[in-house]
């Protein structure tokens, strides 16, 4: 995946090139709101990661620059600023995430490969098969194996989130923004329960488990080692 | 006394005595104008009147000389010529020489004025040197004769000069009262606002405490007084917020920060090498991510704190909300041996922050996991949402160990941990967060009694309610209602 990112913090910026270096992704740097415009519009890259405030030209104003000049670049905005409002204001601009500093690499990287993968047109896709699990999004029904599963409406749609990023690490907070539409911080491991009562349905009587945690950053959905 | 001069001297500098005093003289002005436009049409009208007067007598005499010849004209004009009389008259010859009349001389104003004009002479009974004011026309008697026919006006005169008078002093008057009052006016501001201007000095100098005294009678100064009063508690309790704040800052983050310091330390001084070091880096980002957490809300606190956040508001069914909030914690509570149930009144429809409303819900219901026995008898959890008064409510109560009422005020402070919570983890801003959050709202947060245990309820205002009536074309399904 090619990643451009646009950050003013030399010290941030270059952890994030290595870090992302390490993960098979390639990452350009951009010191300054202008340049990071222009190399986007250059470069065909796979998802831009553009920090709120910038030298020259603040990371709203690239990003609304982008868009309004047809450019489609999924879009993570960092930001030290606070929530509420700031998430808001940046996801009007333009943005398609919103990450508020400091934040965790794994948190970031998620999120990363999860807007790269966006780029694919998923949302019409009408099936989704992991293994032998199988989500029919046209009658809402979960088979494994041809046995069907009943789930909670909140279960199929948790169940629903992961399929669509299987093979992805999910974040506890990309579910609870994406399944639950919460941006709040709910204090306890809230999601933890939920997802061992999705597990308890779909891997309990079989001898392969596909979902799996992933330790220190999420939940991944696989048919193979986790 | 120059004292007194001072006083003066600076209540006429203020912006109220020039205002009045520009007020005074622009109604000086224009009543100079009226007054004077009076004045003038009135004198006007006397004079055309003394000149028709004038004229009609000229026709009479010029028949007169047409018919009885100037021997019947003189004896007319002289039996006219009473000295006293206001009726002026000169007759002369073709040279010049006076045949009759009680006027001495043509007067020099009237030469070379055929239609003849004002002139001022001595009557012969006025003391010598008084002149009087008088006006003449000529009557044409052919070549021969020159006659003079004129009316004393010295009346007239006496009287528009009275007049005058009068309202020259009346106009001294208007202007000395004006600009007297307009230094009582300045005056009386200038008392207020030095007021105003000392109390305010002595809080720049640190008194905060300090408010503007008021009169008491209401007026727009007594206003402005209320409100900068008001504007005063607000910043004296943002103030003494972040005092409070720095203080427990410096106090319940220097732990934490230490214990990081320490778990780094000890990992270092581990003899197991390569796997300690990694244990120990895995704590410190684990401790890191606490501090992050804690930063985080007091942040938000002070971001909710200073004021609106129009963006993010939006309108939505609270009662469904909260339950769908509720019902994210359900699992984790039947986990920790709780049973959760969720008590809504339907249709409330709210327009406020849902991401908020949803941090204020998920800390309650976190609190009552986290602060009461789980597992003994009445271990329930209840949330509740509810119209209360105009607006909405909605509460979370356990049948925890309660919160005495001495402390409830304080438990709402940031970083004020009771005692009986300081084992348990957390960053103590839970319910300050939710306090910030009804604030927000323009709504509260009251701890009550929940007999046995603690009961939070949320007030919202109801400024957040939307009308009953604009709901009705919603008729979505709540996919969380289990």
């Amino acid at each position: 995946m090619r990643v451009l990112v646009i950050e003013d913090d030399k010290e941030t910026a270059q952890f994030l090139q290595k870090s992302l270096k390490e993960n098979g992704h390639t990452a350009d740097l951009a010191g300054d709101g202008e340049s990071g415009l222009a190399l986007a519009m250059d470069g065909a890259y796979d998802v831009l990661i553009i920090d709120r405030m910038l030298p020259r030209l603040d990371g709203l104003s690239v990003i609304k620059s982008l868009r309004a000049q047809g450019n489609r670049t999924p879009v993570l905005i960092l930001s030290a600023l606070g929530e509420v409002d700031d998430r808001v204001k940046g996801l009007r601009a333009g943005g398609d995430d919103y990450l508020t500093k400091p934040y965790s690499y794994s948190e970031l990287l998620a999120r990363v490969e999860a807007l790269g993968r966006r780029t694919v047109p998923e949302e019409q896709q009408t099936r989704y098969t992991v293994g032998d699990l199988v989500l029919d999004r046209l009658s809402h029904r979960v088979t494994r194996g041809g046995d069907h599963i009943l789930l909670q409406p909140r279960e199929y749609r948790l169940l629903e989130y992961l399929m669509q990023h299987a093979g992805q690490v999910v974040t506890r907070t990309m579910l609870l923004e994406h399944v639950w539409d919460y941006h709040f911080d709910p204090q306890t491991n809230v999601i933890d329960v939920h997802v061992s009562r999705l597990r308890a349905k779909i891997d309990k009587n079989f001898d392969k488990p596909l979902l799996h945690t992933v330790r220190g950053a999420g939940y991944t959905i696989r048919d193979g080692p986790a | 006394m120059t004292a007194l001069l001072e006083r003066v001297a600076k209540a006429a500098s203020t912006t109220a005595f020039g205002l009045s005093a520009a007020a005074v003289a622009f109604f000086l002005f224009v009543a100079a104008i009226v007054v004077g436009f009076l004045f003038w049409q009135t004198n006007n009208l006397l004079t055309d009147q003394v000149l028709s007067t004038l004229n009609a007598e000229a026709r009479i005499l010029s028949s007169e000389m047409n018919v009885g010849g100037r021997a019947k004209l003189t004896q007319t004009v002289t039996a006219l010529s009473h000295p006293q009389g206001t009726g002026l008259y000169y007759l002369a010859d073709r040279s010049g020489a006076k045949i009759a009349g009680n006027l001495n001389r043509i007067p020099p104003e009237l030469d070379g004025a055929p239609r003849g004009g004002v002139f001022s002479y001595q009557p012969s009974t006025a003391g010598s040197g008084a002149t009087h004011l008088a006006v003449a026309i000529p009557v044409d008697l052919g070549s021969d004769l020159h006659l003079i026919v004129g009316r004393d006006i010295e009346d007239q005169r006496v009287f528009a000069d009275s007049i005058r008078r009068i309202f020259l002093l009346g106009f001294g008057l208007l202007s000395v009262a004006g600009l007297l009052g307009g230094l009582a006016v300045s005056r009386l501001i200038l008392n207020r606002m030095d007021e105003i201007t000392a109390t305010s000095r002595s809080i720049m100098e640190g008194d905060l405490s300090r408010r503007i005294p008021m009169a008491g009678k209401g007026g727009e100064l007594d206003a402005l007084a209320e409100n900068l009063n008001e504007m005063l508690d607000r910043i004296e309790g943002l103030m003494s917020g972040l005092r409070e704040v720095s203080d427990n800052i410096a106090h319940d983050l220097k732990t934490p920060l230490n214990r990081l310091r320490n778990a780094a330390e000890a990992a270092l001084r581990d003899p197991r090498g390569a796997e300690a070091y990694r244990e120990g880096l895995e704590r410190t980002i684990e401790k890191a991510d606490e501090l992050i957490k804690t930063f985080n809300a007091l942040l938000l606190i002070a971001r909710l704190e200073a004021g609106p956040l129009e963006e993010s508001v939006e309108t939505f069914d609270l009662g469904r909300f909260v339950e769908d909030v509720a019902e994210l914690y359900t699992p984790a509570a039947e986990e920790a041996g709780f049973v959760l149930s969720i008590e809504v009144e339907q249709g409330v429809r709210v327009r406020a922050n849902r991401q908020l409303i949803g941090q204020a819900v998920a800390n309650l219901i976190d609190n009552a996991i986290k602060y009461s026995r789980a597992g003994e008898a009445g271990n329930a959890i209840t949330v509740r949402v509810f119209r209360l008064g105009e607006g909405a409510a909605f509460s979370v109560g356990d049948r925890g160990p309660g919160i005495a009422p001495g402390d409830r005020e304080r438990a709402l402070k940031r970083f004020v941990r009771l005692e009986a919570s300081r084992t348990k983890p957390g960053t103590g801003l839970g319910l300050s967060l939710v306090a910030a959050v009804a604030r927000l709202h323009h709504g509260e947060v009251r701890l009550e009694d929940n007999q046995p245990g603690l009961k939070v309820v949320v007030t919202l205002s109801g400024k957040c309610l939307v009308p009953a009536c604009e709901t009705a074309g919603d008729a979505r399904v709540s996919l969380a209602a289990q």
